[in-house]
């Protein structure tokens, strides 16, 4: 737009009179027009950069994140008889995923209704936390399993999938959905390290030592937003898990507190 | 520069104008979907794990 104004205001002093001989163009009426340019175009990048990318991204991966669940319900074969209690039925586990190889879909309800961004293994940036979303910390436990879940993704740009971290309130549903069904998570604590803290990915974050007993889910992001210099943590523990043949959860849906 | 532009353009002012709005449309899109994603992994590094 700002172009197309720039174009006619340039032109405005020759309209209309093509016969005359035109004016040519400075060296510096072309740097000019070149800087102010680079500044439109600098500006347009921190709009995108702010909202319009992460926009875009977001809806992207929530896309992808439905038509994974959907492609699961699909593919879903129920078991011969319905002796499977739902309620006591035990966390199938899945085995581990390769690097970028999505296993499944994050579900918080807290972080709006069409939340669902697919989790995939490994945590580096190009090949899971960029392109995918949900990144799975290699050799933590995988959905159900004792010890703990540990996932990263981004809090800004790509999609954010965690941009909302901070607003988790305890008891939140955190739920992974797997093509076997539900796992759900409740939201417990937040806490704040620094980027070398490591321990909070051990099987009970933060205790050296302890062996695995109960299921925790670790979920890393960057603080504060923008910035390198700390990492956010949430972290929740684990409710039940819901096989696909007992159908979708109650805590898909955010209990408003 | 985009004066010079407006002149190599064909056509009455609305097609030139009509021509010129396609290319800023079509800049854009090449900035939104390729020179910005590409840029943003030098200008805002951003690490989301512990190591």
């Amino acid at each position: 737009m700002e172009e197309a104004l720039a174009g006619h205001a340039g032109d405005a002093g020759t309209r209309g009179a093509h016969a005359r001989p035109r004016r040519r163009a400075s060296v510096l009426g072309v740097i000019g027009e070149l800087l102010i340019t680079a500044g439109i175009i600098t500006l347009l990048y921190v709009v995108w950069q702010l909202w319009v990318g992460d926009m875009i991204y977001g809806a992207e991966r929530n896309a992808t994140g439905h038509e994974l669940s959907q492609t699961w319900a699909q593919e879903y074969v129920p078991p011969a008889e319905g002796s499977d209690d739902p309620l006591t039925a035990e966390p199938v586990i899945l085995a581990e995923p390769g690097d970028g190889e999505e296993f499944g879909v994050l579900h918080v309800p807290r972080f709006g209704p069409d939340y669902a961004v697919p989790m995939a293994g490994g945590v580096t940036r190009p090949t899971t936390l960029d392109p995918i979303g949900i990144g799975h910390y290699p050799g933590t436990s995988m959905p159900g399993e004792a010890g703990n879940f540990a996932v990263a993704a981004h809090r800004t740009t790509f999609g954010a999938p965690f941009n909302r971290i901070a607003e988790l309130r305890v008891g939140d549903a955190v739920v992974a959905e797997t093509a076997d069904g539900w796992y759900t998570y409740r939201f417990r604590t937040l806490e704040y390290v620094t980027p070398d803290q490591v321990e909070v990915l051990l099987p009970v974050p933060q205790a050296l030592d302890v062996p695995a007993g109960t299921q925790y889910i670790t979920m890393t992001s960057c603080s504060p937003m923008f910035s390198m210099a700390e990492r956010i943590v949430a972290y929740g523990v684990f409710e039940s898990f819901t096989p696909r043949s007992a159908g979708a959860p109650a805590s898909l849906t955010l209990e408003v507190a | 520069m985009y004066a010079a532009l407006w002149h190599v353009l064909p056509g009455p002012w609305w097609l030139r104008l009509f021509i010129l709005l396609v290319l800023i449309a079509a800049a854009l899109y090449g900035l939104v979907f390729y020179a910005f994603p590409w840029v943003s992994q030098f200008v805002n590094p951003q690490e989301v794990t512990v190591q």
